[in-house]
This record gives C-alpha cells, sequence and structure tokens, in this order.
C-alpha cells in the first residue's frame, strides 16, 4: 500500500519534449515509474526515448490507459493543461510549475472541484509525490528515498516545501526509517492538495505508521491541519515549520510564506501543532530525531 | 508588488473605478501645478506605504497655492516611520457624507476570493472587526462565477449602506472585482469608500497589492516597478532574478527553494549566528545563477560567512559546484564559505569543488546542514 500512486500506476508527461518535462520525466521511469506516454500539441507520433508523444491527453489516455498525469509546462500553459488532462477523465495530476498567478490557480481549483470532482491535483509548485519502490512523479530524487520495510514501522511524509521535502526523506534514509509515500503539496496559495488530504490518507494506509509533516509561515494551512489531526489522526507524528525567524510582511520566497499581523507565524503554528499531540522540532533534524524516537517504540 | 496610493488610484481608473482628480508630485512646484489643475481646495497627502500619515501630519488641507507650497515643503522629506516622503499626490479635496469600506482578497482557507464591505469606513478594518464585527459583511465568491450586479447590491444592503448609496456601492464593487481579478490583485481595498452630498461615490484611498506572478501578461507595471523601494542588494539581485530580502546578520545565506532558505535561516539562528540575508537560487538553478548570487552575497559588506545550502531536486549538484568555482574565480568573496551539498548529482559536485584547488581557508564542506550551520556560524562570530 502507499497513497495516491503506487507500482500500477500509469503516468503521462504534459511537456515531455520540454527540457524540465524530459529531464525528470525520463528520471522518473529509470526510477521504475510507468511513463506510458508524453503529450505535447503538435509533436504528437513522434517519441522521446521510446515514450510515444501523442497531441492532447485524450489522446494519450486512449491510447496508453493512463491514470495519471505529470505536467511540466511553463506558467502561462499551465492553467490550460491541468484542465485538459481532468477533462479527459485523469484522475491524479501532479503540476510542478512554479509562478502560476493567483488567480489562475484559484480558478482551476474551484473549476476541478465544481466539474472534475474525480480528479485529484497535487501542486502547483510542489516536488511531486513519491511511493519509494513503486512510483515517483515529479522532480524527487529517487534515491534519497527509503524504501519502506515489509514488517513496518514506516512513515509517511507531506510538506509544503519542495527542498525540505528532501530534506525529510533525507533525515529519514540516514536513520533507515522506510517511508510508505513522500508528498509535496506545494507553497503556494491554492495548493490543490493539502495537509488534509495527505493526512487523511495517510491515517486509512495499512503500511504508514507514523507521519512528519513539514510547513512553513504563512497561510492557516498547519493549524486547520493540528485541528484535524487532534480530531482525526491516532498515528504518531513529529513536525517541522519552517520560517521561525522570518521577518514580518516580507513575502520569504514562496508566494504563501508571508506572516501578517501576527498571523500565519511558526509559533503559532508550532503550538497548534502541539497542542494536538505533535512532537515538534525545530529544525528538520531535530524532526527526524523525534520521529526516530516515536519508531523506536513501534517496533 | 505593493503599489503606492496614487498608483493604486491610476490602477483603479483603468477600469473606471472612480476616484478624485489629483496628480503625483515630487517638488513644490509641481505639487502647486497638481493644486492648480485639481482645483481648490485639494488635500496634499505623502506617498508611503505605511499606516498612520495623517497623524504624522503626512496628510493636508490647502486652500490656495501659498498652502500647497507650505505643506508640500513639509511633506516632502518627511520621515514617516522609517519611509522617506519622496512624492505627494495632490487631488482635490472632497465633501464626504459617508466612509465606507470594500476590499477583495483571496480566502486561502476557503479558497475562494472574498469580499469585505462595511458602512464603517474610514479607520482600520482590523479595529472594526474587533469592535464591531457585525459591521463587516463577509462574503466568499467563487472565482469562476465571480460577482453579479444583483449579489453586490445584496451585499451592500446587508452591510446597511446607505440607501442612495446602494446602486453606486454596487456598481463599484463589481469594477473593484474586475479590477481585483483581470488586474490580478492580491489585494485590492478602497478605504474610506466615499458616499458625497450630491450622491455620488468614489475612492478616497487605494491599497493595491499587486502578484508578481502575473507580471507576464501586464506590460503596464513596468511603471510601478521603478519606484519599488527596495535596498541596493535588492536591487542586485532582482536584475539577477534571484529572490533576495536583505537583513541585519553576518551570515551571508544561500539555498534552493524557499523552505529550504527559511529553514537555513531558522538553524544559523538556533546555534548562535544571525542570517545576512534570504536568498533562494530557486529550482533548476544553474551555474550563472550561483555565481550571481554570491555576487549580490558579497555586495553586502557586514557578511562575514557564507553558508550554501543546496538539496538537489531539480537543481544539480554539479551545476552548483561549477557556479561556486567560476564566481570564486571571477571576484574576489570577501568571506569563506561552507557549504553543505545534497540531492541530484551531489557527488560530481563535491568532486568539482575538491579538484578545483580551493584552499581551506576559502571554502569548506560538511556533511549536514547543523554542521555546516555551525561552521558558518563560527567563521562570521571570528572563532
Amino acid at each position: 500500500m502507499a497513497i495516491f500512486v503506487n507500482a500500477d500506476t500509469k503516468v503521462i508527461v504534459q511537456g515531455l519534449t520540454g527540457g524540465q518535462g524530459k529531464y525528470h520525466g525520463l528520471r522518473n521511469q529509470a526510477y521504475g515509474t510507468q511513463v506510458v506516454g508524453g503529450v505535447t500539441p503538435g509533436k504528437g507520433g513522434t517519441d522521446v526515448e521510446g515514450i510515444p508523444v501523442f497531441n492532447s491527453v485524450a489522446e494519450a489516455v486512449a491510447a496508453t490507459g493512463a491514470t495519471a498525469s505529470f505536467i511540466a509546462v511553463p506558467p502561462k500553459a499551465a492553467s490550460a493543461a491541468i484542465l485538459e488532462a481532468a477533462a479527459a477523465g485523469i484522475g491524479f495530476i501532479v503540476c510542478i510549475t512554479e509562478g502560476i498567478p493567483a488567480q489562475d490557480e484559484a480558478k482551476v481549483y474551484n473549476t476541478l472541484v465544481r466539474d472534475y470532482p474525480n480528479t485529484r491535483l497535487l501542486g502547483p509548485n510542489c516536488p511531486g509525490i513519491i511511493s519509494p519502490g513503486k512510483c515517483n512523479i515529479g522532480i524527487t530524487a529517487g534515491e534519497i528515498a527509503e524504501l519502506p520495510s515489509a514488517s513496518g514501522p514506516n512513515v509517511g511524509i507531506v510538506s509544503r516545501s519542495g527542498t525540505l521535502t528532501y530534506q525529510a526523506l533525507y533525515e529519514l534514509k540516514q536513520r533507515g526509517i522506510g517511508v510508505s509515500t513522500c508528498v509535496g503539496i506545494g507553497g503556494d496559495p491554492v495548493p490543490g492538495t493539502n495537509f488534509i488530504d495527505c493526512l487523511k490518507e495517510f491515517q486509512a494506509d495499512p503500511e504508514t505508521h507514523a507521519i512528519i509533516m513539514i510547513g512553513e509561515i504563512g497561510g492557516s494551512a498547519e493549524e486547520e491541519a493540528a485541528e484535524f489531526i487532534k480530531a482525526n489522526v491516532t498515528k504518531p507524528m513529529s513536525a517541522y515549520i519552517a520560517g521561525v525567524t522570518a521577518p514580518e510582511g516580507k513575502k520569504m520566497g514562496h508566494a504563501g510564506a508571508i506572516t501578517s499581523g501576527g498571523k500565519g507565524t511558526a509559533q503559532g503554528k508550532m503550538d497548534a501543532l502541539r497542542a494536538a499531540g505533535v512532537k515538534v522540532g525545530l529544525n528538520p533534524t531535530e524532526a527526524g530525531d523525534l520521529m526516530a524516537e516515536i519508531v523506536a517504540t513501534l517496533k | 508588488m505593493d503599489l503606492f496610493e496614487y498608483q493604486g488610484k491610476q490602477y483603479f481608473a483603468r477600469y473606471d473605478i472612480p476616484v478624485s482628480p489629483g496628480d503625483v508630485a515630487y517638488t513644490v512646484d509641481e505639487a502647486v501645478a497638481a493644486a492648480e489643475m485639481a482645483g481648490y481646495p485639494v488635500v496634499v497627502k505623502a506617498q508611503v506605504q505605511v499606516g498612520g500619515r495623517g497623524k504624522a501630519g503626512g496628510i493636508k488641507l490647502a486652500d490656495n497655492a501659498d498652502e500647497v507650497r507650505l505643506h508640500a515643503g513639509n511633506i516632502l522629506g518627511m520621515d514617516i516611520k522609517g519611509h522617506l516622503v519622496k512624492r505627494v499626490w495632490v487631488e482635490h479635496a472632497s465633501d464626504i457624507s459617508k466612509e465606507y469600506y470594500a476590499s477583495y482578497s483571496l480566502d486561502r482557507a476557503a479558497k475562494k476570493h472574498l469580499l469585505m464591505l462595511s458602512a464603517e469606513g474610514g479607520v482600520e478594518i482590523e479595529t472594526v472587526a474587533v469592535e464591531n464585527p457585525d459591521a463587516i459583511v463577509l462574503l466568499h465568491i467563487d472565482p469562476v462565477d465571480g460577482i453579479s450586479l444583483d449579489v453586490a447590491r445584496d451585499a451592500a444592503v446587508r452591510a446597511k449602506i446607505d440607501a442612495e448609496a446602494v446602486e453606486g456601492v454596487a456598481d463599484m464593487l463589481v469594477k473593484l472585482y474586475r479590477c481585483f481579478t483581470e488586474g490580478d490583485c492580491d489585494l485590492a481595498e478602497i478605504n474610506p469608500l466615499i458616499l458625497r452630498p450630491d450622491g455620488g461615490v468614489h475612492a478616497l484611498d487605494a491599497k493595491v497589492s499587486l502578484d508578481n506572478n502575473a507580471g507576464f501578461r501586464h506590460p503596464e507595471w513596468e511603471a510601478f516597478r521603478a519606484t519599488e523601494e527596495l535596498d541596493e542588494r535588492e536591487q542586485l539581485a532582482r536584475t539577477h532574478d534571484l529572490q533576495y530580502i536583505g537583513l541585519d546578520g553576518t551570515v551571508g545565506i544561500i539555498a534552493n527553494g524557499a523552505g529550504l532558505a527559511m529553514s537555513t535561516l531558522d538553524v544559523v539562528n538556533q546555534v548562535g549566528g544571525t542570517a545576512a540575508n534570504f536568498l533562494d537560487i530557486g529550482g533548476g538553478a544553474n551555474a550563472d545563477m550561483m555565481a550571481a548570487a554570491l555576487g549580490v552575497i558579497n555586495f553586502d559588506e557586514n557578511v562575514k560567512s557564507i553558508f550554501i545550502n543546496i538539496f538537489g531536486g531539480i537543481t544539480r549538484g554539479e551545476e552548483v559546484a561549477k557556479g561556486i568555482v567560476e564566481a570564486m574565480g571571477r571576484v574576489e568573496l570577501r568571506a569563506p564559505i561552507v557549504i553543505r551539498l545534497d540531492g541530484t548529482n551531489a557527488e560530481q559536485g563535491r568532486e568539482i569543488l575538491a579538484n578545483a584547488g580551493i584552499p581551506e581557508s576559502k571554502l569548506t564542506s560538511k556533511p549536514t546542514m547543523l554542521e555546516a550551520a555551525r561552521a558558518a556560524v563560527a567563521l562570521a562570530n571570528g572563532n
């Protein structure tokens, strides 16, 4: 088991003929992911190192039976690409594109909710998802993810920040702790998939025994997650919130990472998570140490 | 990007939102000329991006040219909460019957647009929210549907907007929504939105924040960018497309990814150091960007050590290493580098650095983020 993606997931890459799409699409394939096709309008009938390219997502789905899409196209084209995938019946979309206007994101999100309730969007501006040993969609370097152990315990990871997602994987790898699935939800203001969506899945996944959550300043997603954890999550958790030292009112790189009027601060988020029973580390390594302690009690 | 009031009003005008006639002035003479055009009496308003301008003496009424001279002379060059007043906005003074409040923003929790409307404007909306929350109407708008005139009218009635102003306010709400969405604003706020004795309504102030991601479809934003108040380091970073925020500490920070950059600041702080900046070289950073990033950091005289924290995903370790070697060949760095390199092609990157013949006094490599932070802080603190 794993969440959202597994060994059976068939993936197409929208933008496979572009630089990013090709590099990461081929790496995902090399990892063992079933990359069954690519989509680039006007380049249908060609191939990228043996992977067939189609003109549209609908054609690609008809020919390959793809169930997931990896979107690696520029910000201007990303919204249309997401909606095209949803319209073609893709159930799971990973969009790594950074820099999509917030207005477009809000429109796409609400269109998906209304017209394509069976499609889940991960991202945009996210590193993707990896179920180690089974499926890797996105830009994560697969070798830093520890394979889950058959006997457990294994840890699920959910993170708002790209590079901190890798850091979390790395911290667990250093300690030899298996990972069931690692989900990077992205740091944009309107993520298609949020902490709670992932926590719900991890709670239900028999292969996941504990959960690490990596948050950051800005918004209230961590506080909402804390409420959800208190009421619904029985699996032990550790967490880290980036941005304890961030100055107020400045956007720290991510459009979503800004504190204002004393809201969205790291301290407030850490307090909320602690109150929900989560062990909170002051840096990623500490969160890893806390998880190692948790895992030791589960063995 | 936050706009000044006058820019916000110019932006509103593009979407047919009525504002007072006026102009921006950089000198006393320009202020007088603007006043003559607008028609007396006029208001002279300091243009700074901070609240409390009125209390600080930055907003004055003038009935004639001499008074404009006096007030503009006092206000230009004034320091308001650390913000230097470089320009004033001079507009025709409006007769005010009532002051309302209206704004659109994104409610991230609800993932919908949020209209805030109140008949109690002219004061900080945060204050109203605390003292009289019932006076604010909050309305979620589905971005797919937008807001219709009927919905806007209903909101105005519920907000207890005076009957004679309801039509005008509703019309304004529809126009402001167009400005917010088509104009790619993170925030579009009018406070106060006034009702005049003649029954008309218009925007007496403008607070607009633009979404930088949408810059590609707004060539008209170029003029706004020219007035953005950035320090020299931030200017330099912008020309290289780097996400940089200047801070006051002594450890220069370069990381890939906003989260890792924030986390790097946190860790430096925890081991007893202070960060000189936040710098995210982004995903897919190459040798050129790394060289540019080091150039920006090198510009900062407070920097005593440089902590490069890279975890490769899109970013490739060998590119990072090449950039460092190239930058060190191009400029004499003022401070030693401590690097932690992991992820995609990190092995190759470490090899490039090890074989580049850089002395250890200038570059050291550490296996973990914590160890690297400790080493960088020790260097910065002179141990």
